[in-house]
């Protein structure tokens, strides 16, 4: 191990202990805040009050949920494969807290005495761990899904499971820009190396695949497709009740939490305080960082709730064909185009302008052909977009004679038209439309 | 002391809550046994019987585990090679270039052939 990483592993055992305690009761007081602050906030967003009887300003109010959930009756259907079925949420709960141990709170304290790091742990792989431990928790959801013994539970934790899955590629891919510019994995360094700039500055693009695939990593609107009520009751937690499903509730949070505060490290520079704040050297100092690492995180909790109060849920299709065919190739390019500026800069030794000059050509030919693209398509393939997906054959005929005109079953769904559209053999009024239909999709 | 012992004292903790959690809802919870209640969830009609053995589902998961190994793979290779991207220089960053493009060939032809559709 290198100079940067000996704090670590050396606190006597009661500073440990300290810090355990600390990251576990902040993790659980941050779900109870969190669940209160989403109620209250979606409430406003939709003209209501929201949660205000327990406690001052209902504050209370997720706490209590807890305690009424543990008098609650334990159902555990009969089907149940019954180790896996109490096992599952154990898994998921504890792969959550677990995630948390290297994210960095501050710098380097004085704790009765002791000079030690606001940081749990931190090796150089640590951000290779926060994946790993996220994964575990995968097994927490597919498992319960799997021993539920109920249809709506078994495809609820497969979606889930698809959906992580899915999205965690991307935001692996988005954090490979980062490791590039820190030339480390640890957790503390990477906040080191944002001294001068933050990386969601430096790495935009990085950046909002990352947020985009944390809403997506886990579960929460308008990517909460295990949870699509209208279509799978519960999702995954359809047959579990009272603390087990207490359990799954705060490792969703605490999931939440987690991929906020790794955000908070990764792109907008840990603990260290923003911009004009950074001015005023005691700012980055003591225990104080710690503010400035909680507002983050509240900030990142906060769009998540914006989000859910704004956002529609999307279609499972859409929603997958928007991580493999939009942030993945997006992210690979990212990372082609970031090293290659990176190898210039470094290796090939040319100047600013000349990076500029030499990584702009092939970023405005992308736009350009990114602009054209449909119109080249056409020219190319003609029978219009449609006819290039590969899957003509399967569609029906329609699709062939028809490029001008609507095709109700383009996505696999069907769709009514929109004003100017015309349905395929249209020339009387709706009621024969749907008969003229279903006639040429059964030829 | 080793750096991992703070995350096995975390891990520790954190599985004795959950499993209290699990064990003592048991005890403070009401028991009132229902045949329908002990059944599987479907809206109120009777449950689907389950197939022994855990039975079939849509061959698209399996495509969609099978493309995250590819995809995991790569990021395993990825992040070592970002890690010391400094040190690799031009011949590092070549390689890993060839590396790309055998892995983005194939996407796009699975992309193309409908491998990615979901319906």
């Amino acid at each position: 191990m290198t100079d940067s990483f000996a704090p670590f592993g050396v606190d006597p055992w009661w500073i440990v202990a300290i810090k355990v305690l600390f990251v576990f009761v902040l993790l659980v007081v941050l779900t109870l805040l969190a669940i209160w602050g989403e109620r209250r906030i979606v409430a406003r967003m939709q003209q209501r009050i929201g949660p205000n009887r327990v406690g001052p300003f209902g504050l209370l109010q997720g706490l209590v949920d807890g305690v009424k959930l543990a008098l609650k009756e334990e159902i555990v259907p009969a089907i149940a494969d019954r180790t896996v079925y109490w096992l599952a949420p154990v898994i998921a709960a504890t792969a959550a807290f677990m995630a948390f141990a290297v994210i960095p709170f501050g710098p380097t304290v004085s704790m009765f005495g002791y000079q030690t790091p606001l940081q749990l742990t931190d090796f150089p792989v640590s951000v290779l761990y926060i994946l790993a431990i996220a994964s575990v928790g995968i097994y927490g959801i597919v498992l319960a899904g799997w021993s539920s013994g109920s249809t709506y539970a078994l495809l609820g934790g497969l979606r889930s499971t698809a959906q992580m899955i899915s999205y965690e590629i991307a935001m692996g891919l988005s954090f490979v820009a980062v490791f590039l510019y820190a030339g480390s994995m640890s957790t503390s360094e990477i906040v080191t190396a944002q001294e001068r700039v933050w990386y969601a500055v430096l790495l935009l693009p990085s950046f909002l695949i990352y947020v985009t695939s944390m809403v997506g990593e886990t579960n929460r609107a308008p990517f909460d497709l295990p949870e699509a009520e209208g279509e799978l009751v519960g999702g995954f937690h359809t047959e579990y009740s009272s603390l087990k499903f207490a359990l799954f509730f705060l490792a969703e949070y605490i999931n939440m939490v987690t991929v906020s505060a790794l955000a908070t490290t990764l792109f907008l520079g840990g603990w260290r305080a923003p911009w004009p704040l950074s001015l005023w050297e005691g700012a980055n100092e003591g225990y104080l960082p710690i503010l400035w690492f909680l507002i983050k995180v509240a900030g990142f909790m906060f769009l998540f709730i914006w989000l859910r109060g704004t956002l529609p849920r999307l279609r499972y299709d859409q929603f997958m064909n928007f991580g493999w065919k939009v942030l993945i190739p997006v992210a690979l390019l990212w990372i082609i185009i970031v090293s290659l500026a990176r190898v210039l800069r470094t290796d090939v030794a040319l100047s600013v302008t000349t990076s500029i000059l030499v990584l702009g050509i092939p970023v405005a030919l992308l736009i350009l052909l990114a602009l054209f693209w449909d119109a080249l398509r056409a020219r190319i393939r003609p029978g219009g977009p449609s006819a290039a997906t590969g899957r003509d054959d399967v569609e029906g005929g329609s699709a062939h004679h028809a490029a001008a005109e609507f095709d109700p079953f383009a996505g696999g769904h069907p769709v009514p038209p929109l004003p100017g559209q015309v349905m395929p053999g249209a020339t009387s009024p709706p009621p024969v439309l749907v008969a003229t239909t279903t006639q040429e999709r059964d030829a | 002391m080793n750096a991992a012992w703070p995350i096995v004292a975390l891990g520790g903790l954190a599985f004795a809550f959950a499993a209290f959690s699990v064990v003592i809802a048991a005890f403070t919870g009401p028991k009132r046994f229902n045949r329908a209640k002990v059944a599987a969830y479907e809206c109120g009609i009777e449950p689907t019987p389950q197939p022994i053995g855990g039975g079939r589902f849509p061959v698209k998961y399996y495509l969609v585990a099978m493309m995250f190994i590819i995809f995991d793979i790569e990021l395993v290779f990825l992040y070592p090679w970002a890690v010391a991207f400094d040190q690799l220089g031009l011949f590092g960053f070549i390689a890993m270039m060839l590396f790309l493009i055998n892995l983005i060939v194939p996407y796009l032809y699975e992309w193309r052939r409908g491998g990615l559709e979901w319906d």
